[in-house]
């Protein structure tokens, strides 16, 4: 499974007929077992390059090309859940072929069990995040797109929560894109970073961890941190 | 128990009623009520109300079908409302009196004709709704279920439908109570039972105690369907909003 992607522009026609560059130039290719991180400031474009690579936006400059028959999960930014249905029966909805055993152990990783029964409006976000997560995951996704899952949650919780997309990531063999502007969550789940520039998006650094993300140190993710914040992406 | 109370307030104050105007205008409860025995013995009541209530069902059932299905187009393709749009405020103030005379002029006075009539009526009330709801409808769950290749129908069924849920009982509610008033002028104008043709009969005899009997038991009827049926539809519908609350 690989994800060639190569998008020379994109962009979008005010109602007044104006015409705004969202994405420049992108141009990277993802492997199988392979975390990207796509890093920007906010506005800068990457969550309309998550919907192009999504499928869900055609029009565009360029082409992605994927392997044929991939299985595509994603977490919006917002989860996106449909009110209607369970915790449970949301999850079913996108994966109807999930097993009892899988589903149940994703719950227990995600520390839903005691949710399952219960619907999105009784859940903080916190909650409705990981359900969003557990229905990606439950596709057993080839490509799994994950925008800003940590964004808005408090210290504590996002820090397990990392670690709990980092235990699930690890566990399966997929590509995954994920879209942060936290530094660290970037440093500690990716293999490789794409620095963003400000819209129109184009890449200004790529930044590729060598150390395995399992075996990553403490004082080893903080050289890559200080390293990686005393680029000069402004000049770039 | 409010119930039975603002019942008995009815029937007391229609009792009054009746003395102070006198029986030849307002006949008092107990002559409606003989009258209605009659007509149940000889078994004329429930024709007449299985006559009226099989073409509300028609009515209304097709009413809904052809307008939710007009009004989710019209919703969802400009196209489609820029088309339709000029119709719908043409039906939508047309007065219900020339659909149904044009209704019996045209396909005769058959029960093709009042079917169609009635539905007529309802049809734009329903389209203008739905189309509301498929405009409110989400475009953040559209995107998901097209992310997780949500096969057509399974997307239509769990996430179009439980957004439109609420525009369909509010169509339906808003419908019904107008069908309920349009049969009946369907049927005076132009068909032997129901009734609305009973209704006409009294009418031209002044037979008041016999008009009263079946008004009196068409309002039963609505009331009784109104909340066995309607109402619990509703809270059905709406239920995991109040579980969230």
């Amino acid at each position: 499974m690989q994800l060639e992607v190569n998008i020379t522009g994109k962009s979008f026609e005010s109602a007044a007929g104006k015409r705004h560059d969202v994405l420049d130039n992108v141009t990277f290719t993802l492997n199988a077992g392979e975390v990207g991180v796509l890093f920007g400031p906010s506005g800068c474009g990457k969550s309309t390059l998550l919907k192009i690579l999504a499928g869900l936006d055609g029009n565009y400059r360029g082409h992605v090309t994927r392997s044929p028959g991939m299985r595509l999960g994603m977490v919006f930014q917002e989860p996106r859940l449909l009110p209607w249905r369970t915790v449970e029966e949301n999850v079913r909805l996108a994966a109807p072929d999930v097993d009892d055993g899988t589903l149940a152990a994703l719950f227990e990783v995600l520390e839903l069990s005691a949710h399952c029964n219960h619907f999105p409006g009784e859940l903080s976000l916190g909650l409705a995040r990981r359900v969003a997560l557990a229905r990606a995951f439950a596709i057993e996704p080839d490509f799994l797109i994950l925008d800003e899952p940590l964004a808005s949650l408090d210290n504590a919780l996002a820090g397990r929560l990392r670690d709990q997309v980092a235990t699930l990531v690890a566990s399966r063999k997929m590509m995954t894109l994920l879209v942060t502007h936290d530094l660290d969550d970037a440093v500690r789940l990716g293999d490789r970073l794409f620095f963003l520039s400000p819209r129109p998006a184009r890449i200004l650094h790529v930044e590729t961890i060598v150390t395995p993300r399992a075996t990553r140190s403490e004082p080893e993710i903080d050289e890559i941190k200080r390293q990686l914040s005393q680029l000069d992406l402004a000049n770039m | 128990m409010l119930r039975l109370l603002s019942f008995a307030l009815f029937v007391a104050t229609w009792w009054i009623a009746s003395l102070v105007i006198g029986d030849a205008k307002l006949p008092a409860p107990p002559a409606v009520l003989s009258v209605l025995i009659a007509e149940a013995r000889s078994g004329a009541l429930f024709v007449n109300l299985g006559a009226t209530l099989a073409r509300v069902a028609l009515a209304f059932t097709l009413a809904m079908a052809i307008g939710s299905a007009i009004g989710y187009l019209m919703g969802r393709v400009s196209l489609a409302n820029r088309l339709g749009d000029p119709w719908l405020i043409l039906l939508l103030n047309l007065p219900a009196l020339v659909v149904i005379v044009l209704a019996y002029i045209w396909a005769g006075l058959t029960e093709v004709a009042a079917i169609a009539a009635i539905a007529i009526n309802k049809l734009p009330t329903a389209v203008v709704t739905l189309r509301e709801g498929a405009r409110a409808l989400d475009p953040a769950l559209d995107e998901m279920a097209t992310a997780f290749a949500l096969p057509r129908g399974r997307a239509f069924r769990h996430v179009i439908l439980p957004q439109l849920a609420p525009y369909i009982a509010a169509a339906a509610r808003s419908g019904l109570s107008l069908v309920w008033k349009i049969v009946l002028v369907a049927e005076y104008l132009g068909r032997p039972n129901g009734v609305g043709f009973e209704i006409g009969v009294a009418f031209q005899l002044f037979d008041i105690p016999l008009l009263l009997a079946y008004s009196l038991s068409f309002a039963g009827v609505v009331l009784v369907i109104e909340t066995l049926m309607v109402q619990p539809f509703e809270t059905r519908l709406t239920r995991w909003r109040l579980r969230a609350a």
